[in-house]
């Protein structure tokens, strides 16, 4: 595997760690705009999902959407999008956004479904307020499903952002295509390699957090 | 429209190629799936470090995995086998949790009677378990095959041709019906694929209709 040499080789030289297409600054690019994404999906997409499941109106419409949403091709969204609003931070950005929407909505949603309807009225008969049900009943109570969501859209917009480098973003996804056009197979597998890890300790990171919030409960809905 | 008539020849074929690319990862997927899944519902323990070993290998993000395949595996770069083995794996990833769940709600007890009714091992398989899981399969099918059809697009960013290169090459020409018309055509696969399927169920399946309808919740 002489291939696996060269691509460690890539990866090791000091050279290739530095400066504005050095490792170090991709991969900080890569989770800025996950970072980024994610906090602009979940202030749209939480408190709406979260308003969704409590008052239970539009809930349909909701699970439609979501639906329609997850089935666009990624790609599809990305270039149209950019195509129509320019080059630059913001259009790939805004993207990102609209496919990491569905999954933090339908976690949302249907992390406060799943909170037993007995549970909620006990806390209405004690006289706690809307907000305060909300609050100290049904978010904690949905923490595990709704902390999936944000899981799958990390996982989402993690793998969306390398695509958008195609659309002229920087992130981990540069390494792959200019590694492609140049016939650099080392860079391109570094660049897969990385992505690929970002992934995998996201995932894992997340399931951690995921088991902590089930806490002592069992799990409901997993 | 009038791109859409001159060149509809081109977009045939690519949609041709877009639900070739398609079926085999759904097939192949419930293909590895089924036994794996079918051992997950028999034993706890393996359970757990099956649907681990799929969650993992569903949360790898595509187009890594599309270029990172070749070497593992000793295929070209352009080989669109290595689009057709990846998404195999996804489709099995999600499968064998679908699968698992599926036979885990076939009731012990109808097991048992089919067993005193004499049935053999592969008899009550094929004739008492596996369509007593269809409703569960199905759901998970479904979902399969929506993703599966969409993900297919991203093969045209290492040159494997699809529907997706509408999106590459409507974007390197700066324009923009010639996406919308890739978006809407892979929609539309994924409408046929999930409507073939329901259908197919139907057939199969045709004193389930209930389930069928509660399954297209699930999805």
């Amino acid at each position: 595997m002489n291939l696996v040499a060269a691509t460690f080789e890539w990866l090791t030289d000091p050279a290739h760690w530095s400066g504005a297409d050095g490792i170090t600054t991709r991969l900080l690019q890569h989770l800025g705009y996950t970072a980024l994404t994610l906090l602009i999906a979940s202030a749209i997409a939480i408190p709406l999902g979260l308003w969704i499941g409590h008052t239970g109106r539009f809930r349909s419409l909701a699970i439609g959407l979501a639906g329609a949403l997850r089935a666009l091709p990624t790609l599809g969204v990305l270039t149209l999008i950019v195509l129509i609003s320019g080059i630059g931070l913001m259009p790939p950005i805004i993207a990102l956004v609209i496919l990491a929407i569905p999954p933090l909505l339908a976690g949302s949603y249907s992390g406060l479904e799943s909170v037993d309807r007995n549970t909620i009225d006990a806390a209405r008969a004690m006289g706690m307020t809307e907000g305060q049900i909300l609050r100290k009943v049904e978010i904690p109570l949905a923490a595990p499903l709704l902390i999936g969501g944000i899981r799958s859209a990390a996982l989402q917009v993690i793998a969306t952002a390398t695509v958008a480098a195609y659309v002229a973003l920087g992130g981990l996804g540069r390494y792959l295509f200019d590694g492609i056009a140049l016939r650099d197979t080392p860079k391109m597998l570094v660049g897969a390699v990385l992505v690929i890890m970002i992934a995998l300790v996201f995932d894992a990171v997340f399931a951690v957090i995921q088991k902590l919030a089930v806490g002592g409960r069992p799990a409901t809905g997993q | 429209m009038t791109w859409f008539i001159e060149n509809f020849a081109f977009i045939a074929g690519l949609t041709g190629k877009h639900v070739v690319l398609s079926v085999i990862p759904i097939g192949a997927g419930l293909a590895i799936a089924l036994p794996i899944g079918w051992l997950a519902s028999r034993n706890v323990r393996l359970r757990g470090i099956l649907l681990g070993v799929g969650g993992v290998m569903y949360s790898i993000p595509s187009l890594p995995l599309f270029v990172v395949l070749p070497t593992i595996i000793g295929t070209g770069i352009l080989d669109p086998f290595n689009v057709v083995f990846a998404l195999t794996l996804y489709a099995a990833a999600l499968l064998i949790r679908a699968c698992a769940d599926a036979f885990s709600a076939v009731s012990p007890a109808v097991l048992d009677a089919a067993s005193a009714a004499g049935y053999s091992p592969a008899q009550r398989f094929f004739k008492v378990e596996l369509p007593l899981a269809g409703p569960i399969l199905l759901a998970g099918l479904r979902v399969v095959s929506v993703s599966t059809v969409s993900l297919v697009s991203i093969g045209a960013l290492i040159g494997v041709s699809s529907l997706g290169s509408l999106f590459t090459d409507g974007f390197q020409r700066g324009f923009g019906t010639e996406i919308l018309i890739g978006m809407i055509l892979i929609v539309l696969v994924a409408l046929a694929f999930d409507a073939i399927l329901v259908v197919l169920a139907r057939i199969l399946m045709p004193w389930n209709v209930v389930l069928i309808k509660t399954a297209r919740g699930r999805a």
